[in-house]
């Protein structure tokens, strides 16, 4: 047994003792996993493997999005502990290089060239700066985010763990785990939070 | 393959743009056509601006559906329908059942997906044309799924083939055979399926089509488990793609929703498809399908 399989066999035990809410019919669902199995080809980057659940997508296919409280709790904690800190502790770097990245929304896909750098994709769920007026509506709003919540050591703490890893706030946030999965690097999540919370960045005028 | 060679499928757009409408107005689409009602815009989109390309789209619809280039592919269609082609030099006309009977196409395409008894399969309209090519014109399905979808400046006969199918369903509403055990427990997977996250980014069809009011960018996401939402989904399919300016069908864009979703491609025709679709198109029974159309 390999890592992975001893976390989800451990998570199944703690299920199975949980009384899970009312959920889609399990028939269908192992329906659509053997389909998940047998009808895709791999493409470009987008290799087979992509189709395995991990334990958290695991968890959150199973209950419709809601994880008991209590499992979800401990799933939470333990994306949060794996969530990787810069060595000298700075969190905060350039809003301008945030701003950019922010923008892009490349990367991953089959048609993607897996050589460039990826994008943060954050316009395409969130409104962050007054400029762009072209944002989606997945997210909250993360417009005037430093001047209303503060841009403080804890702020910073929890920007950069948010962008890396959604999933160890809200285990089954729609965001995705860009540090987590490797799309984005500490260097860039900085810009990020720096995007996000320093005040000379458009976001907080 | 059809080459396009007509000078309105490659230069659309310039074209429609400065096509008045009155040049439409004899076409023989106009006389089955219902009055052209301009889309309301979607409240999420109502409070921001919209970007040049969405007015754009808005502002010449109405000519642009009168003058719709999937009609190339509609007359196209239905000579590919009427031919004896394939190995077996047969006309689909003359051999395949679209569920209403042999040749017969009135109504087909907003009954599907459903089950057929000769393949022992529920099966979405595209689905089913190559299953009548591969089976009764002995076509091979491997060379159709090597290239299934349009593409550079030519699309496959398929996609003539469906959209002249299509377009025989025009303002009729969607009739997908819930009621058949066999149908519902395909359209049961199919939300399943859309409910599946995985991959580098944990996406489902759910995490960009779960809910009402939401956007990618400045792009309206159908909500895909109402009626309202999933008929928007399935309205304009066939569709002929501004963006590209290729004639696209309804599997295309399952196809490039996964590809959207970071997941590997599905395979062509396959079982994740007809499921989704069934989901789709049978969230969206009752609705007025208004026929092969025109996406931005
Ligand atoms: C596919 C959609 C999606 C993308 C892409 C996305 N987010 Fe989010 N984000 C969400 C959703 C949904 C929430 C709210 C739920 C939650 O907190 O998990 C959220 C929440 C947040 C929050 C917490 C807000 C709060 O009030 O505490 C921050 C900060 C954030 N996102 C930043 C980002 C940044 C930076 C990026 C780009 C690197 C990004 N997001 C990309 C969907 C997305
Ligand atoms: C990351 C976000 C995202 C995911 C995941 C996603 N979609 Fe979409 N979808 C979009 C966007 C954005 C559009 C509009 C873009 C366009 O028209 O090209 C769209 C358009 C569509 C449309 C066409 C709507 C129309 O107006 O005709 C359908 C149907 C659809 N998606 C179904 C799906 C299905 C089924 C899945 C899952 C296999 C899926 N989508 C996954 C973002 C997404």
């Amino acid at each position: 047994m390999n890592k992975k399989t001893i976390f989800l066999a451990a998570l199944s035990t703690a299920l199975v003792a949980t009384t899970l809410p009312v959920q889609a019919d399990a028939i269908h669902r192992s329906k659509a996993n053997a389909l998940f199995k047998t009808d895709f080809q791999p493409r470009g980057q987008a290799s087979l493997d992509r189709l395995d659940e991990d334990g958290v997508q695991a968890i959150c296919n199973r209950t419709g999005n809601s994880p008991p409280e209590n499992i979800a709790k401990r799933l939470e904690a333990d994306q949060l502990a794996r969530v990787k800190y810069p060595a000298d502790g700075k969190l905060m770097g350039n809003w301008k290089e945030g701003e950019a990245l922010a923008q892009s929304g490349r990367g991953f896909t089959w048609t993607d060239n897996p050589g460039l750098p990826v994008g943060g994709n954050c316009y395409n769920c969130h409104q962050i700066g007054p400029k762009e007026i072209s944002f989606g509506t997945v997210g909250p709003s993360l417009f005037h985010f430093g001047r209303l919540r503060g841009h403080g050591a804890d702020m910073q703490k929890y920007a950069y763990s948010k962008i890396y890893n959604a999933k160890g706030h809200n285990l089954c946030s729609e965001m995705p785990r860009f540090g987590h999965v490797g799309a984005l690097n500490e260097e860039q999540i900085k810009h990020l939070v720096a995007l996000l919370l320093d005040p000379e960045s458009p976001v907080n005028k | 393959m059809i080459d396009i060679k007509y000078p309105i499928a490659l230069g659309v757009t310039a074209a429609l743009l400065v096509m008045p409408p009155a040049v439409t107005a004899g076409t023989k689409r106009a006389a089955v056509k219902a009055p052209t009602t301009k889309a309301k815009p979607a409240p999420a989109a109502a409070a921001v601006e919209k970007d040049a390309a969405t007015l754009d789209f808005e502002k010449h619809r109405a000519e642009m559906e009168d003058a719709s280039p999937a009609e190339l592919f509609e007359a196209k269609g239905e000579d590919l329908w009427k031919s004896k082609r394939g190995l077996k030099n047969v006309s689909l006309a003359e051999s395949c059942d679209l569920g209403s009977g042999i040749g017969v196409v009135g109504g087909a395409y907003v009954g599907m997906p459903r089950y057929f008894a000769d393949a022992d399969a529920v099966m979405d309209a595209e689905r089913r044309i190559v299953w009548c090519m591969v089976e009764k014109q002995g076509f091979n399905f491997a060379e159709i799924a090597k290239k299934p979808f349009a593409s550079g400046n030519s699309a496959p006969d398929q996609t003539s083939i469906v959209t002249y199918v299509a377009a025989q369903s025009r303002n009729m509403k969607i009739a997908v055979p819930l009621n058949d055990p066999r149908v519902r427990d395909v359209f049961e997977t199919g939300k399943e399926v859309a409910a599946y996250r995985a991959g580098p980014y944990d996406f489902s069809c759910n995490t960009c089509h779960g809910s009402d009011g939401k956007r990618i960018r400045m792009q309206n996401l159908p909500n895909l488990s109402k009626p309202e939402g999933a008929i928007i989904g399935v309205q304009g399919w066939p569709g002929y793609r501004m963006t590209g300016g290729l004639m696209l069908t309804h599997q295309w864009r399952m196809n490039d929703c996964f590809r959207q979703q970071r997941f590997p491609e599905p395979k062509y025709a396959s079982d994740v498809v007809t499921a989704l679709l069934t989901y789709m198109i049978g969230t969206a029974n009752g609705q007025l399908y208004k026929g092969p159309g025109i996406k931005r």
